[in-house]
């Protein structure tokens, strides 16, 4: 299997895994930005 | 009636008044939230749980099928994606809930506990995926632990955690650690539960009670 890596110095990191941290950013900030849909009001 | 709270005797007794007393029902299956609730970022520790259910089921099928199937038949290898994937999403999910609760320090008004417990929840998660990968029966699990054998040799307890002993590592992954991690879980809910979702560090006092 052919996985790609990225070096910086003594960091070396998977292009796999840094997709996912930069999804689990996204989220988080998109989770922070977006509004929360309001609830239906109870009698 | 004559009330047990003051006449409790026996330890069953006891032991129900200090758990009512800490979460009466209305506290432990609460209808309504606090406003500030109403946010996506609050949605995250929820979501792992629901990951969590979903690791757990597909888990079950891998145990009652065994590795035969799970590398060899199409529905063995869906059920084993199942796992892996949603494995993935409860940690993705866990992080952001961890993120969300560090920047609003969420440990504030004697929430320490809630705070010390996700964290080990969060330890034990990453013991209990490490084992997943040293227990697949295949050369990828063989990689990986003759990799990690060294590590956890130079830190002095691979005599407690043998990576190469296979029998070991299958019982820490479907016995041991889900039910360390399960429990945990649960305590970490129950205080979240007792102590009340942690209100934004500028809310003022009449928006915090819930």
């Amino acid at each position: 299997m052919n996985t790609h890596f990225l070096t910086w110095g003594p960091i070396q990191i998977s292009i796999a895994n840094l997709v996912i941290i930069g999804i689990g950013l996204a989220l988080f900030a998109l989770a922070i930005a977006l509004p929360f849909p309001k609830g239906r009001k109870r009698p | 009636m004559t009330s047990h709270v003051e006449h409790a005797s026996t330890w069953t007794g006891r032991l129900r008044d200090r758990f009512f007393g800490a979460l009466p029902p209305d506290k432990l299956l609460p209808e309504e939230q606090p406003a500030y609730v109403a946010s996506w970022i609050y949605v995250f520790g929820v979501a792992t749980i629901a990951a969590l259910a979903f690791v757990i089921g597909s888990g079950l099928v891998l145990t009652l099928e065994g590795p035969l199937w799970y590398h060899s038949s199409s529905v063995g290898h869906y059920v084993n994606s199942v796992h892996l994937w949603s494995v993935e999403l409860f940690f993705l999910f866990m992080v952001v809930h961890l993120w969300g609760k560090f920047w609003m320090a969420a440990w504030r008004g004697r929430r320490a506990a809630t705070w010390i417990t996700g964290a080990i929840c969060f330890l034990a998660s990453v013991g209990t995926a490490f084992t997943g990968y040293v227990m697949q029966t295949n050369f990828d699990a063989q990689w990986i632990s003759t990799q990690a054998k060294d590590g956890l040799n130079s830190v002095g307890i691979g005599a407690w955690f043998n990576v190469l002993d296979l029998g070991q590592m299958l019982l820490f992954h479907v016995a041991l650690l889900p039910l360390v991690l399960g429990g945990i879980t649960v305590w970490h809910v129950l205080l979240v539960r007792k102590h009340g979702v942690v209100p934004p560090i500028d809310a003022r006092e009449e928006e915090t009670t819930s």
